[in-house]
């Protein structure tokens, strides 16, 4: 394990190091410095203190853990591997993402999992622990977005606007979310015994992660978002 | 309905003296125009779904056919053109956006028919194009600002990453999905033969084409397609779409129709299903996070690749460019109004941007005037039609030039601007397999490689008439331009003279 102080690094710099590294990294005193690991394809990243700006953007199958809160644009465009954060993100979190898992102990800001697309075996993952912002899930064409909720704010566990433009994949909220208004092209259903099976490596794997106590999550009422037609925005055109 | 009866557009002429029923026209037509009736031994057609691809008319061994518009008229109307009244029948009966392919083809001005260019006598005596060496060889990519010396006095000579072009054009972006495999395998290989560059746009790129990576320009779009780690290092650049000449400012609809096969896999969007890319990209709004994107981008290839930065000519495009030059970009591609697509609204097709002849004449003075133009490259597009457009382009202060509509037309699209019904008969605007057939990707090539030939040969001549020997020497050389029939406005914004002065 290669511990690297990063409190008298930039961002260029960190980099550098954490790429020629040929082993497992340890940052600590991480001071914002943006774009941490991106593109990085193996090896585990360890960050203590504050990532900036797009960390782990473009990740191709590294693993990077975070002992405390991000900041925007966590997996931006990513394609393989793993993203652990134990504390909040900021806004746009898995912008684009198109594989991967992305592990969220608390709270997401606006458009998380915008844009987000699976293919066959590349299906993304998005789970947070607590509750996400504004316009969550546009323009989804793919892969699982699962809130929790588990958030002790009492803000509603979503803010306006999820799933605009949804045409693919779903979005799992746990408990009620009948206060929330979801655009017509899209379904709700109480997740039902099928659902399941998709669902419990989520929240056990969750669970282990943040030290939560699987059964009563796995015991939990979820309702599933899913685009009501498989081509909810074919807007009519006329040829001209 | 007669109410809804729109008459057709073309009418198919056919010569009964030449015509000898060999129905070749029946098997090139893609839209269904000609038919064999077997009763009376004759071709008959459908004129209505004729769309003047001039298809069979290429095809006819004896030259039989001919396309006429239809003289079937409305009356006589300065105002409510034959155009703008069945474009109220078409949505008065459907409640649907028009949606047409290609460039806009209203008649606004083109200033390139404007702008004259300069030729030595006498006092500058220009050079012989056959006697002495003509550099017609550009670099693009960030330029320092200063010389700077090693501490034992020899020259520092690293740069920022720099593409190389053989000649001052480079093919501009169009997307596997919206053109067929072939028409991209002639792209890919014609800019490898003449050392240039082509774009896989926004769906992303194909596996098979990964071999041409040193003569290819990856695209970032709003909806991310084919983005990953692989796609980002396999070009020679990277660029990021922030907009389009053609629709700028709303996003992109490739409709489900298109996206089947290799084209579903290489987006990863459900077959079927239509592949949208937002209008912004919703992790850039402002230019801050255009900054945060580019450097991502930077982080991610370490470095080694320049990053372009496409943007639409829209009102101050100056001020948009020189956020651009500051946000680290390498390089800015801008797109006139002019610009083709495979698929945009009319409306905003046809009356959203600005020509490229004065963007490029704003942005340029602009940089210069803020001391950054060495910041950014500048690459024009957005109906470059001849290398005359080009020499033009170069004096106005663009360091290349992006075609796209040309190219196509290198490969034998005959501008119907139909693309948007997926039935191109001549396989370029298509994914029918039976019409991508008929593409051949080395002739394509060929023709592609033949043109930008005929356009270098061309360039050479000019620049020699002009007593320069290296096109670096005539970017932005705006005294070897002078318009003809233009406002002072317009001549001030192109920073030229009139003919005469």
């Amino acid at each position: 394990m290669l511990q690297i102080q990063a409190n008298t690094l930039d961002y260029r710099a960190l980099n550098e190091k954490i790429r020629s590294a040929r082993e497992d990294c340890l940052i600590t005193d991480c001071l914002g410095q943006r774009f941490i690991a991106d593109g990085l394809q193996d090896h585990t990243v360890t960050i203590e203190g504050t990532p900036g700006n797009a960390l782990g953007a473009y990740l191709d199958g590294a693993e990077i853990t975070v002992r405390g809160n991000a900041q925007d644009a966590v997996g931006d465009t990513m394609n393989d591997g793993r993203i652990i954060i134990c504390g909040n993100v900021g806004d746009a979190v898995g912008y684009a993402m198109r594989g991967g898992e992305i592990y969220i102990k608390g709270n997401a800001g606006y458009r998380a999992g915008v844009h987000m697309k699976a293919y066959e075996t590349k299906q993304p993952i998005l789970v947070i622990g607590g509750r996400v912002g504004s316009f969550a899930g546009e323009y989804q064409a793919g892969g699982t977005i699962l809130v929790l909720g588990l958030h002790t704010d009492g803000k509603p566990i979503s803010g306006f606007f999820p799933c605009t433009g949804m045409h693919g994949g779903k979005m799992i909220f746990r408990g009620d979310v009948s206060g929330i208004v979801f655009p017509q092209q899209t379904t709700s259903h109480k997740l039902t015994a099928a659902d399941m099976p998709e669902l419990r490596p989520l929240i056990t794997r969750f669970c282990a992660l943040f030290g939560y106590r699987a059964e009563p999550l796995l015991a939990d009422t979820y309702t599933v978002i899913t685009p009501d037609s498989s081509n909810p925005y074919h807007q009519l055109y006329v040829a001209n | 309905m007669a109410i809804d009866y729109i008459f057709p557009t073309y009418e198919v002429v056919r010569d009964p003296n030449r015509c000898t029923v060999c129905r070749i026209c029946e098997t090139q037509c893609s839209h269904q125009v000609h038919r064999y009736d077997a009763g009376s031994g004759q071709m008959l057609c459908d004129e209505a779904r004729c769309v003047d691809c001039l298809r069979c008319v290429s095809f006819c061994p004896t030259h039989a056919l001919k396309i006429k518009k239809n003289d079937c008229a409305f009356r006589q109307n300065a105002n409510w053109s034959q155009k703008s009244i069945e474009e109220i029948y078409k949505q008065a009966s459907s409640s649907g956006v028009l949606l047409s392919s290609m460039g806009n083809p209203q008649a606004y001005p083109v200033y390139w028919d404007k702008i004259l260019i300069n030729a030595s006598q006498v006092t500058n005596p220009s050079i012989d194009p056959l006697r002495e060496p003509m550099e017609t060889k550009v670099f693009l990519g960030k330029k320092p600002s200063s010389i700077q010396r090693n501490p034992d006095g020899s020259l520092c000579t690293s740069l920022a990453p720099q593409l190389t072009l053989s000649m001052p054009v480079l093919f501009s972006a169009m997307s596997y999905g919206s053109i067929s495999y072939p028409a991209h395998a002639s792209l890919a290989r014609a800019a490898q033969v003449m050392g240039t560059y082509y774009n896989t746009g926004e769906g992303g790129l194909h596996e098979d084409f990964y071999g041409y990576g040193e003569n290819t320009i990856v695209q970032v779009a709003s909806g991310r397609f084919g983005v990953h780690t692989k796609y980002l290092n396999a070009g020679a650049a990277i660029e990021v779409k922030m907009g389009q000449g053609a629709k700028p400012g709303i996003g992109g609809h490739l409709p489900g129709m298109k996206i089947v096969g290799d084209v579903a896999k290489t987006r990863m969007v459900p077959e079927g299903s239509d592949a949208i890319s937002p209008a912004p990209h919703h992790d850039i709004y402002s230019i801050e996070d255009l900054r945060q994107l580019v450097f991502s981008l930077k982080e991610a290839t370490q470095y080694q690749k320049p990053i372009i930065v496409k943007v639409a000519a829209v009102h101050n495009i100056a001020a948009i460019a020189s956020g651009i030059a500051r946000s680290g970009a390498d390089i800015i591609a801008i797109d006139g109004f002019r610009g083709g697509t495979g698929a945009a609204p009319t409306r905003i097709r046809d009356n959203v941007g600005i020509p490229i002849e004065l963007a490029l004449a704003a942005v340029d003075q602009r940089l210069r005037d803020e001391g950054i133009r060495n910041r950014v490259s500048i690459i024009a597009g957005g109906s470059i039609r001849s290398s005359a457009d080009v020499i033009k382009a170069v004096a106005l202060g663009a360091d290349a030039c992006c075609i796209a509509t040309a190219a196509l037309l290198a490969m034998g699209c005959h501008l119907c601007r139909t693309c948007q019904s997926g039935s191109c008969s001549w396989g370029i605007a298509t994914q029918r397999p039976e019409l991508t057939a008929r593409l051949d990707p080395q002739i394509g090539a060929q023709r592609l490689v033949s043109l930008l030939t005929a356009w270098q040969h061309e360039i050479k001549e000019f620049m020699g008439g002009m007593g320069i020997n290296s096109i670096e020497a005539l970017c932005g050389n705006r005294a070897m331009l002078r318009g003809i029939g233009l406002t002072q406005k317009e001549l001030d914004i192109l920073g030229i003279l009139h003919a005469g002065e």
